[in-house]
C-alpha cells in the first residue's frame, strides 16, 4: 500500500511541508518511512534517532499534530490519508525535524544532583545502601524517563509562552526534582529551589504531560502534585507561618 | 562558489574522550577527577548513546543473592565464556573491580532493584554460574548512562554534542589531537589533546539484521587503526540469540537475555524445548537435564542446575539457527521464546520494556503468548588492542580505548552483563591513565595546518563531487554482502567473496555524492560513516578467513571444530601496513599464571569456600 507523508522541510526562515510517497509494509513505524525517504528520495532530510525501540528518546516529533516518538508510532494505527510529520514546536527549529533542545540540558545542570547520605554502620560494612524495594518504586518510576522532552513540548506553559522558559523548568524537571526529593538516601534539600526557581506554581495540573509520556510516568499526580505539597507544607503551613513570625526562625 | 571550509575554532584540552556512552562518560569523569581538563565529543545528544539499549544488567560478584559467588567464580565464567581467548589479566581486573564500580554508581544516584533485605538485587544470566547481574527491570543501561551523565555534567567536563570526529592526528607515534565537525552547522573544529580516549562502541551496522543504532559504524576502530593502532579479535562478532523477527521493520531489535534469566523457555515449532540437545562438552554436567530440575532451580533450590537456555550466547544463537535451518522454525524464521507461563504482573514488573516493545511494535502480549525470536548482530568482541592495565593502545602513545571498541576482555564470546561492568571498570582505568599521561605532558604539540586541511578536504569531498552514488544505497548493499558472506556461519569461499566485494566497495565509497548543503545532512554523515564500516568489515573478514576453526562468535562451516592445540592459544592482530594494506598476524596469549590455573581447575566449593568469612550476614 502506498502512503503519503507530508514532512516539514527547511528552516525557520525558509520552510514548508513536502509530500513523499512510500510503500507501507506490515508493522512499519513512522521512523521507518522517514528512513526510506532519506535513503531513496531526500538524503539530506534531517531527523534525530538512535535506538529505534523507544528507549533513547531521540526521535520526538509531531505526527498529525500529536507529540510522539516516531519509532513507536505504527503507521497502521494512524487514520487513512497523508501522515503529517513536523518538528516539535516548543523548541527552536534547527532544520527539518531537528530542534534545539539544549535549554533542557541547561535546566538539568542547575538542579543539585544526587547527594548521598552517610552510610549506616551496616551499610558501610557492605558498601551499599539499604533500601526497601517499596521505598524506591516511585523513584524508579521517575527514573524511567528517557528524556524525549515530549512532556516539555506539550506543556502549554512552555509551548504557548516561550518566555516562560525563564521561570518554569517544565514537567521533565519536576519529576527529576521529585525523584531526587523522594530518594530515601538523598541528603540535599531542593524544596527552596522548587519554590524559588523551578516555577512549580506555573503548573496548573492539566496533565498534558502525563498523557504524552511514552514511558507512562504519571508525571502530574505522582510527581508534580507531591512536590507542590512538599513546598506548601514547608512554606505555607499556617502553624509554621505563625512559628516563623514569633521566632523569626524558618 | 563558496570558499573552501576551514577550521572555525581550535580547542586545547588535556584529555579528549570520543564517545559519550557508558565507557566514554566513565572515562571522562575519572580524567576530570584526576585534574585533567577534559572534553567529551559525541555524535548524538548526551544520554542517547547505545548504552541505553543494554537491558539485562551489570555483572559483578556482589554476593547479595548467592553468597557462594566470588570474583574468582566470575573470572572463571568470563574465561570459559570467552572460549579461553580472553586476555586473562583483564578478566581478572574486571571481576575484581566490578563490584566497587557498581557500588560507586549507587553513591552517584543509580537506583538498582533490591533484594528482600534491601541490598542490590542480582539476576541470572547466560554463562554466569550464580545470579550476578545488578539490574533495574530491563532498563539497566538507561539507569547507568543517566547516572553517569548526571555525574558527568557536574564534574567540570565540557561536552560537545552532535559533533563527529573524522580524523586522529599523530606525531612520531603519539596522538596529538583530532578533527571534528559540528552536525548542525557543518563547521570544523580542531581539538589539540595530550591524550585521546576512544569509546565509540561497535560496528553492528555492517550487517543487515542488527540491534544497533546509526552511530554503530566502528568510528573509533577505524580512527585508531588509521592512526597506527592494532586491532584484535575482529573475527569475533556476537550475534545475540534473541532479536525480534517480526514485523520486518523491527527485525533485529533486541530482546533481552533477561527474559531467559527470568525463566523464558525456548521452543521450536514442534513445541520441543530444544536447548537440552545443545549443551556443549565444556558445559556438560553444569546444566539441568530435566524440566523438573529447571523448576526446582526457578524455585530457588541452590542444588538444582541452571536451565540450558542460560548457556552462553554463541551456543544459544547457533542452536536457534540450526533449528530454523532444520525446518523447525516459526512462520517468520525464528523460534519461540515463552515467558507467558509466569505471572503476568511479575513479567510486567521485571521486563516492562519488553512487554511494551512487543505490545506496541508487534501486537504481541508476552504475558499471554510466546515471542518469535532469532539471532541479530549485536556486539563487537574485537577492537583496539590495548595494554591490560592502562587501556593505552599497544602501538600509539597517548591513545586509549575502552568499552566495546577495545578488545581483550571478552575474547571469542562476551557474557551478557559483562559489557556494562567492562565499560565501568575499563572506562575508569582509561580515564585515569589518560589523565596522568596528559598531566605529565608539558605542551600541546602543533598539528601541521596542511594535515588539517587535507582532513577537511577529505571530509567534504562527498559534498563537492559533481556526481556519484547514493550513500544509503551503498550502505545497504554493504550490509547484504556481510550478512551473506561474513555472518554467523562462515566459509573460506564466502569470506573471499566478501573481501573481493569489500575491495569494490572501497572504490564505490570514494565516489559517493551527497546532495544538499553541509548543515545537518544525514547523507553526508552516512558517506563518512561507511568508510569506517568498510575498514571494520574488512578486518572482520580477514581475521575470519585466517582463523581456521570454530570458536565463540566465529563459526566456520568448513572448520566446524575448535582447535585446542593451536588456535585456543592465539589471537589475531591486524594493523595497517606501510603500503596501506591490512596486515594480519597471530599473537600467542599470555600463558596462565599459577593462580589462574588454580582458579580454573578448582571445584565450586573451593572457589566460594575460602571467602565465606567475608560474607556479610544478610
Amino acid at each position: 500500500m502506498k502512503r503519503t507523508l507530508t514532512i516539514f522541510r527547511g528552516t525557520k526562515e525558509n520552510g514548508r511541508y513536502e509530500d513523499y510517497e512510500v510503500e507501507q509494509q506490515e508493522g512499519m513505524v513512522v521512523l521507518d518511512a522517514i528512513h526510506r525517504i532519506q535513503a531513496e528520495q531526500a538524503t539530506d532530510l534531517a531527523c534525530r534517532w538512535n535506538c529505534k525501540a523507544g528507549k533513547c528518546g531521540s526521535c520526538s516529533a509531531e505526527i498529525n499534530g500529536k507529540a510522539k516518538l516516531t519509532c513507536m508510532t505504527r503507521m497502521d494505527t494512524l487514520p487513512d490519508g497523508p501522515i503529517r510529520v513536523g518538528p516539535v514546536k516548543t523548541f527552536p527549529l534547527q532544520k527539518d525535524l531537528v530542534t534545539d533542545v539544549s535549554w533542557n540540558y541547561r535546566v538539568k545542570k542547575r538542579i543539585t544532583p544526587f547527594t548521598p547520605k552517610t552510610y549506616t554502620p551496616e551499610e558501610a560494612k557492605k558498601g551499599e545502601f539499604n533500601m526497601k524495594q517499596e521505598d524506591i518504586d516511585r523513584v524508579q518510576e521517575f527514573r524511567k524517563c528517557i528524556e524525549c522532552f515530549l512532556c516539555q513540548n506539550v506543556c502549554h506553559v512552555l509551548r504557548d509562552f516561550p518566555e516562560n522558559k525563564e521561570v518554569f523548568d517544565g514537567p521533565r524537571y519536576m519529576i527529576r526534582l521529585a525523584e531526587l526529593e523522594m530518594h530515601p538516601k538523598d541528603d540535599a534539600d531542593r524544596i527552596p529551589y522548587v519554590k524559588e526557581t523551578s516555577g512549580v506554581g506555573h503548573c496548573n495540573i492539566t496533565r498534558c504531560c502525563t498523557e504524552v509520556c511514552p514511558e507512562n510516568i504519571v508525571i502530574t499526580d505522582n510527581g508534580i502534585i507531591p512536590l507542590k505539597e512538599r513546598m506548601s507544607d514547608r512554606y505555607y503551613d499556617p502553624l509554621r507561618m505563625i512559628w516563623r513570625k514569633l521566632t523569626g526562625k524558618s | 562558489m563558496p570558499s573552501l571550509p576551514a577550521v572555525s575554532k581550535t580547542h586545547e584540552f588535556d584529555v579528549i574522550v570520543v564517545g559519550a556512552g557508558g565507557a566514554g562518560l566513565r572515562a571522562a569523569i575519572e580524567a576530570s577527577r584526576e585534574g585533567a581538563r577534559t572534553a567529551i565529543i559525541c555524535k548524538s545528544l548526551l544520554g542517547k548513546a547505545h548504552t541505553v539499549m543494554a537491558e539485562g544488567g551489570a555483572a559483578a560478584a556482589l554476593r547479595n543473592t548467592d553468597p557462594r559467588d566470588t570474583w574468582k567464580v566470575h573470572f572463571r565464567d568470563t574465561i570459559r565464556g570467552s572460549k579461553y581467548l580472553s586476555q586473562w589479566p583483564m578478566a581478572m581486573l574486571h571481576a575484581q573491580e566490578a563490584p566497587e564500580r557498581i557500588r560507586e554508581l549507587e553513591r552517584w544516584g543509580a537506583v538498582f532493584d533490591r533484594t528482600k533485605d534491601g541490598w542490590i538485587n542480582q539476576r541470572n544470566f547466560g554463562g554466569h554460574q550464580y545470579p550476578r547481574l545488578a539490574h533495574v527491570g530491563d532498563r539497566t543501561g538507561l539507569e547507568l548512562i543517566r547516572t553517569l551523565q548526571d555525574k558527568g555534567v557536574h564534574s567540570g567536563i565540557e561536552v560537545f554534542m552532535e559533533v563527529t570526529v573524522t580524523k586522529l592526528f599523530t606525531k612520531d607515534g603519539t596522538v596529538t589531537g583530532c578533527l571534528a565537525y559540528e552536525r548542525e552547522t557543518g563547521k570544523f573544529h580542531l581539538f589539540k589533546a595530550k591524550s585521546v580516549v576512544v569509546a565509540t562502541g561497535g560496528f553492528g551496522k555492517a550487517w543487515k539484521y542488527n540491534s544497533n543504532s546509526w552511530e554503530y559504524t566502528g568510528d573509533g576502530h577505524t580512527l585508531a587503526y588509521e592512526a597506527g593502532a592494532e586491532l584484535m579479535d575482529m573475527e569475533f562478532f556476537q550475534f545475540h540469540p534473541t532479536g525480534m523477527v517480526w514485523p520486518p521493520s523491527v527485525r533485529g531489535t533486541l530482546v533481552t537475555e533477561g527474559v531467559r534469566g527470568e525463566g523464558g523457555i525456548l521452543r521450536n515449532s514442534e513445541g520441543k524445548r530444544f536447548m537440552y540437545d545443545y549443551i556443549p562438552e565444556m558445559f556438560q554436567g553444569d546444566f539441568a537435564e530435566t524440566e523438573e530440575e529447571v523448576q526446582r532451580w526457578l524455585d530457588g533450590d541452590k542444588d538444582a542446575r541452571r536451565p540450558p537456555e542460560l548457556l552462553t550466547r554463541d551456543v544459544v544463537a547457533r542452536a536457534i539457527r540450526s533449528e530454523v535451518k532444520a525446518g523447525r522454525g516459526t512462520e517468520h524464521g525464528g523460534v519461540y521464546l515463552d515467558i507467558s507461563w509466569r505471572d503476568a504482573e511479575y513479567v510486567k514488573k521485571k521486563l516492562p520494556s519488553m512487554y511494551h516493545q512487543f505490545k506496541e511494535l508487534a501486537n504481541v502480549d508476552i504475558t499471554k503468548v510466546p515471542m518469535e525470536v532469532g539471532p541479530t548482530a549485536h556486539y563487537a568482541m574485537g577492537g583496539i588492542r590495548v595494554d591490560h592495565e592502562s587501556q593505552e593502545s599497544t602501538t600509539v602513545r597517548g591513545l586509549y580505548a575502552c568499552g566495546e571498541c577495545a578488545a581483550g576482555l571478552h575474547g571469542a564470546n562476551r557474557l551478557g552483563g559483562n559489557s556494562l561492568t567492562d565499560l565501568l571498570v575499563f572506562g575508569k582505568r582509561a580515564g585515569e591513565h589518560a589523565a596522568r599521561r596528559a598531566l605529565e605532558t608539558k605542551e600541546h604539540p602543533e598539528i601541521p595546518a596542511e594535515e588539517v586541511q587535507a582532513a577537511i578536504d577529505a571530509a567534504v569531498a562527498p559534498l563537492e563531487r559533481e556526481s556519484g552514488e547514493n550513500p544509503f544505497k551503498v550502505h545497504e548493499e554493504l550490509e547484504e554482502l556481510m550478512q551473506d558472506n561474513a555472518g554467523m556461519i562462515r566459509e573460506a569461499e564466502d569470506l573471499k567473496k566478501a573481501l573481493e566485494g569489500l575491495a569494490a566497495f572501497a572504490e564505490r565509497v570514494r565516489n559517493i555524492k551527497v546532495g544538499g548543503n553541509i548543515q545537518y545532512n544525514p547523507g553526508w554523515h552516512e558517506a563518512l560513516d561507511i568508510h569506517n564500516l568498510l575498514v571494520c568489515a574488512e578486518a572482520t573478514a580477514r581475521a575470519a578467513l585466517e582463523r581456521e576453526e570454530s570458536r565463540g562468535g566465529h563459526t566456520r562451516a568448513d572448520f566446524p571444530q575448535s582447535d585446542a592445540e593451536y588456535w585456543q592459544h592465539h589471537n589475531i592482530v591486524l594493523k595497517k601496513g606501510a603500503d596501506g594494506r591490512m596486515e594480519v598476524r597471530r599473537v600467542p596469549l599470555t600463558p596462565w599464571s599459577d593462580e589462574v590455573n588454580r582458579i580454573m581447575e578448582a571445584s565450586a566449593e573451593e572457589l566460594s569456600g575460602d571467602t565465606h568469612a567475608e560474607v556479610h550476614p544478610l
